[in-house]
């Protein structure tokens, strides 16, 4: 009996066991894993840092997971090639695993510019996985000068998760901005402005053009002495088995609303898939957890002959540094805004065609998962008493039908 | 299994639910040392709308967004309640964007916490359930409403 392969095991690559195991209790799994660790919680490494959570309290599943769910997981090992057609997949130490369905969930890598003199520095990390972390954590001390390149998500929670180990830091990137993937101007200005009260300090608009040792020469004509380097400009896809064996891929591997990719009997999920963001009508990257989860649960019930779909993937996140949170899903799609704020608190809800498109909510965020289900449900507005949900999150703006609907009975 | 259900046309709004929540979860003996000149942090709350009011707490959703998109496995399903694991909680809020309705709050730490319908506190069973005035608030098994 040929087993199912995942390759890659993280949040995708739990959700697509169970998955599969919610369908199919006999077939084995064989789970390919390059990281030397069981399945973690990938988004905690930075809490590990600032000692919030230890590796002991990261793991994602107990420990006998895998051995329940008849899984064989090959720890350091990495698929190098596959061959669709004769259903194998191709690892490093020679081997060859043959699959009756496969998954592919390698998440992404860092992405590290070439930039002339980065050999020279001894002490330079990536932010990604448990072992980065733990070598960061090793190598910070308290008269530790950290120079972070990258001002998106991986490098500022980096930064917080840095902080009360190490005497200073600053953090670099070449947009005019913080999180400028996430956040507008108001917002990253809001989020900055936190960072830099804890003692983070930017320069933004810049980045490092030359390494010599433990200095970096900027862009601007500015020096910056370190004495550790993280990079963390921004990570990629790891598509290329897929493409290399003919498959379709763009920025991730392109899945449909099944995960199946373009390969027969081949799944994705998770951070290097490209599927449908609903709150834009098109394929994009969404690398986030909730997506990984809901991905791989749903790629695995199809792996072995079930019929899923996950149709309704947006973009969400909540983002916090030092008490300051930021919740915000889906998109503005350049409708109507409506917008409310005050020194402490920002709400920007964004609607189009009848629908919520997305929002922005710092400061005040509780209850805002109702604002979430709108985008997800894509509920029309006119349903719904809108300007008492501009005023905070509620369900009694929903009518009485739809209140018995959600509270009167099993959900 | 069952779940705690509000009846909206019985609730009288008297917020009563939030007190008994708060207090069977506190751990006191004594309702007035619990409570007294503190701030509430219940795990249900009531909602106001016109004309309308009815508690809300956690739904026990049968594939629930909270627990797939926690990113410490600090919210778990145990036979079919949703309980949260606060020593994993990193207080991140991800579960406060994705529950549809509004169910998870934070305590005064940050950490999480949420209906656990009272199956681990010493009341046993839901306080907010004994203690309503209106019988607005019940504990019982029911099938999908239409």
């Amino acid at each position: 009996m040929k087993p199912y392969v995942i390759l890659g095991n993280g949040v995708a690559a739990a959700h697509c066991i169970e998955g599969i195991r919610s369908v199919d209790k006999e077939t084995p799994i064989t789970v390919v894993s390059a990281e030397t660790h069981p399945v973690y919680c990938r988004p905690l490494i930075s809490y590990y840092l600032e000692g919030r959570t230890e590796p002991a309290r990261m793991n994602y599943r107990p420990e006998d997971f895998y051995a329940k769910n008849n899984c064989t997981v090959l720890y350091g090992r990495t698929a190098t090639a596959m061959d669709a057609a004769q259903k194998t997949v191709a690892l490093d130490d020679g081997g060859v695993l043959p699959y009756t369905a496969l998954c592919v969930a390698t998440g992404s890598s860092p992405f590290v510019p070439p930039t002339e003199g980065l050999d020279s520095v001894e002490q330079k990390f990536t932010f990604l996985t448990l072992d980065d972390a733990i070598a960061l954590k090793q190598a910070a001390t308290g008269k530790s000068r950290v120079l972070i390149v990258g001002a998106g998500l991986i490098g500022l929670k980096c930064a917080e998760g840095l902080r009360p180990l190490v005497k200073e830091i600053t953090v670099c990137d070449l947009a005019d901005r913080v999180l400028s993937s996430i956040l507008d101007n108001d917002c990253a200005a809001r989020m900055q402005a936190r960072l830099e009260q804890n003692g983070v300090r930017f320069l933004l608009s810049d980045t490092a053009v030359r390494y010599e040792k433990n200095t970096a020469l900027m862009k601007s004509g500015k020096q910056v002495d370190f004495d550790l380097l993280v990079l963390a400009v921004g990570v990629r896809a790891n598509t290329t088995l897929i493409k290399n064996c003919g498959g379709k891929t763009e920025r991730g591997i392109l899945v449909d609303d099944r995960m199946q990719t373009s390969l027969p009997d081949v799944y994705a999920a998770g951070d290097c898939t490209q599927g449908m963001d609903a709150s834009i009508g098109q394929q994009r990257v969404l690398a986030i957890l909730p997506n990984a989860s809901l991905q791989g649960h749903c790629a695995g019930i199809n792996m072995a002959g079930g019929d899923a779909v996950f149709s309704n993937a947006i973009p969400m996140n909540a983002i916090g540094f030092f008490g300051l949170h930021a919740l915000s899903a889906g998109s503005d799609c350049g409708g109507e805004v409506y917008e409310e704020t005050d020194e402490r608190h920002l709400k920007r809800l964004f609607s189009k065609d009848n629908r919520l498109t997305g929002y922005m909510l710092i400061g005040d965020v509780a209850r805002a998962g109702i604002y979430t289900s709108l985008i997800r449900e894509q509920t029309p507005l006119d349903t719904l008493d809108f300007e008492r949900l501009k005023q905070s999150p509620t369900t009694t703006a929903f009518p009485q039908r739809e209140r018995r609907h959600k509270f009167g009975g099993a959900v | 299994m069952k779940r705690v259900y509000v009846n909206e046309e019985w609730c009288l709004g008297c917020h009563l639910c939030e007190y008994n929540c708060a207090f069977a979860n506190s751990g006191e003996a004594d309702m007035a040392v619990a409570l007294k000149g503190k701030p509430l942090y219940p795990r249900i709350h009531i909602e106001e709308g016109d004309k309308i009011c009815y508690a809300v707490s956690c739904r026990h959703c049968t594939d629930p967004l909270c627990v797939k998109s926690c990113i410490a496995a600090a919210l778990q399903i145990n036979d079919g309640v949703i309980t949260v694991d606060q020593s994993r909680c990193v207080g991140c809020l991800t579960c406060v964007l994705v529950c549809p309705f509004g169910a998870l709050a934070p305590n005064e730490n940050g950490v999480m916490q949420k209906c656990e319908l009272c199956l681990q506190n010493t009341c046993g069973a839901p306080a907010c359930v004994q203690g309503c005035p209106n019988r607005a608030i019940v504990y019982e098994e029911r099938s999908a409403a239409e």
